[in-house]
């Protein structure tokens, strides 16, 4: 190709200039007006007449350092039952989407209980779910009954995982009929045409969704303090009632924000990457 | 011909019917298609091509008549679709290839997957085949990075590398310009030399006069008249297949 030694011509010269003036001069703006606007919040929010006692009862030092390695420790919590609820809540969700596409009427009873299952609990408040299984299911007294926080987590498994479901049926359905026609073609038996054509590209293109369902099974995780585990959330409220001070929840309000950047980046990333995809098209 | 049509043929399309609620696509359709036979299927948009391959790879369940295949019938309910459609190739008239594989996965994934032979083995009979129709370099390349032609010939490997018994083709080159028809139609001439089994449906008489062996034209449900490509396409006997060839001949397209 020729295109190393074009030289632009001079209408191509004047606008290479120009777009560069006009992009120096909206980076100038850019920071002018998000300095002005900084400056004037700053002075707003410090002038306010009860922000010495806002700072007292949200933002006091003391306060926090005494409790944050509480807050951390029940993190860590947090973090473990989000770590298995998350792929419990996608298993879940990926088995009862294949359930419900199985054609047939052996298969009808399986169908009915999964699309039963999806429409109540998406209509279903996760706390109430959480009372029942975390302080309803102990005091039913059977053997073997496994300890609060596994309860707590498995209802959040249950309600996420009928979320998820209908992600993933979304995207199997978006997935055209052709590709499953190809697949039976060449002699793949449904499951095959499944596990191999269809699932990859529909998890594909649910990605986004699935990762920002995802982003909040992470905040819901805390839920669980309700049923009485030490986690994060539960760490600071016990904090708050012995000083009487507000300082612990904003600690662990930050730190679940802090803990969530890694995972809402990833899903802008996978968002931007599919929206991309779709534009270079075929 | 005729005489070598009486031992058994490869497909044998027997008073097929075929509906989609109230309208009747196939209407006792009869069609026989002999060993190392090339059947190009001619006809108007919507005359039921496509269908007829469809019915015959077991994708739409016919509503009435037989199918056979090496005197099996395939369409009782009691056969194995599975197994049937390991021995027929479908190649679509939209390629249909897996966007999410490579050009060798979506080769080597019914040899590996359905006829259970070993990875390596499989991969170096689709790098041979892709050789040969001259995209080995493509071979890591996804779908849609493809020309169409080149998307097609893949399409067509895909069947191939499973040897099916009967290889079916849609309309295989009429998303392709001129140039791009004839990268097919080179590949379709050599399958006939080895003598592959084939049933194609098209638009393209050029092509059906140029690889068949024998054309039939479709209409009103059913096969109105098939001979030796020079006899259907040069001097039809039937009324609405001179009509139909006209109408062709004015769009330029024989
Ligand atoms: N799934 C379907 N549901 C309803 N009608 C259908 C379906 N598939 C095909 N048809 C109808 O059957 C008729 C035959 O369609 P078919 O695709 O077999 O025609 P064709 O001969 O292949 O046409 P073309 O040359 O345009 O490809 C058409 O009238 C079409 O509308
Ligand atoms: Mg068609």
């Amino acid at each position: 190709m020729s295109t190393e030694f074009h030289r632009p011509s001079d209408i191509q010269l004047g606008r290479i200039a120009f777009r560069k003036r006009q992009a120096i001069r909206s980076v100038l703006l850019a920071a002018l007006s998000t300095a002005v606007l900084g400056t004037l919040l700053g002075v707003l929010v410090t002038s306010a007449p009860g922000w010495d006692r806002v700072k007292e009862s949200f933002f006091d030092w003391g306060n926090a350092t005494e409790f944050l390695p509480q807050i951390l420790e029940g993190l860590w919590l947090n973090i473990r039952m989000l770590v298995f609820c998350a792929f419990a809540a996608l298993a879940l969700g990926l088995l009862v989407a294949v359930l419900r596409t199985l054609r047939g009427p052996v298969f009808f009873p399986v169908r009915a209980i999964a699309t039963l299952y999806t429409y109540s609990f998406r209509g279903l408040p996760l706390i109430i779910v959480i009372y029942l299984f975390a302080f309803g299911v102990p005091g039913l007294r059977l053997q073997g009954t496994p300890s609060v926080t596994v309860l707590g987590g498995a209802a959040i498994v249950i309600t996420y995982g009928a979320y998820l479901a209908e992600v993933f049926r979304a995207g199997i359905e978006s997935v055209h009929p052709s590709q499953i026609a190809a697949a039976r073609s060449l002699g793949l038996t449904y499951r095959q045409s499944m596990r191999h054509v269809v699932l990859p590209q529909a998890v594909r293109r649910v990605a986004p969704p699935l990762l920002n369902d995802t982003v909040a099974l992470q905040k819901d995780v805390g839920l669980i303090s309700l049923a009485g585990p030490i986690d994060a959330i539960r760490a600071a409220q016990i904090g708050v009632a012995q000083n009487a001070n507000f300082t612990p929840y904003v600690i662990a309000g930050v730190l679940f924000v802090l803990l969530a950047l890694p995972l809402i980046g990833i899903t802008d990333w996978a968002t931007l990457r599919a929206a991309r995809r779709q534009n270079a098209g075929t | 011909m005729d005489a070598a049509d009486e031992i058994v043929p490869v497909l044998a399309c027997q008073d097929v019917r075929k509906t989609f609620g109230s309208s009747v696509v196939l209407d006792g359709l009869t069609l026989d298609v002999g060993e190392h036979e090339v059947v190009a299927l001619i006809g108007a948009s919507g005359s039921g091509k496509s269908t007829l391959l469809r019915c015959v790879n077991l994708l739409a369940e016919i509503d009435d008549g037989t199918v056979r295949l090496d005197g099996e019938d395939i369409t009782d309910p009691k056969a194995d679709a599975d197994l049937v459609r390991r021995k027929i190739g479908l190649v679509f008239q939209s390629y249909n290839l897996f966007p999410h594989m490579t050009v060798l996965d979506n080769i080597t994934l019914a040899p590996i997957k359905v006829h259970g032979r070993p990875g390596a083995e499989a991969k170096a009979q689709a790098m041979e085949w892709l050789q040969r129709v001259g995209l080995a370099d493509k071979a890591g390349s996804y779908p849609d990075r493809l020309s169409g032609g080149q998307q097609q010939r893949v399409a067509i490997v895909r069947a191939l590398v499973n040897s099916p018994r009967l290889l079916l083709l849609d309309e295989v080159t009429s998303a392709l310009d001129p140039e791009l028809v004839g990268e097919v139609l080179t590949m379709i001439r050599d399958l006939k030399s080895d003598g592959m089994t084939m049933v194609l449906a098209t638009h393209e008489m050029g092509f059906a006069r140029q690889v068949a062996d024998r054309v039939a034209f479709l209409d009103a449900g059913r096969v109105l008249e098939q001979g030796p490509p020079a006899q259907v396409l040069g001097d039809p006997v039937e009324a609405r297949t001179r009509q139909f060839l006209a109408r062709i001949i004015e769009a330029g397209r024989l």
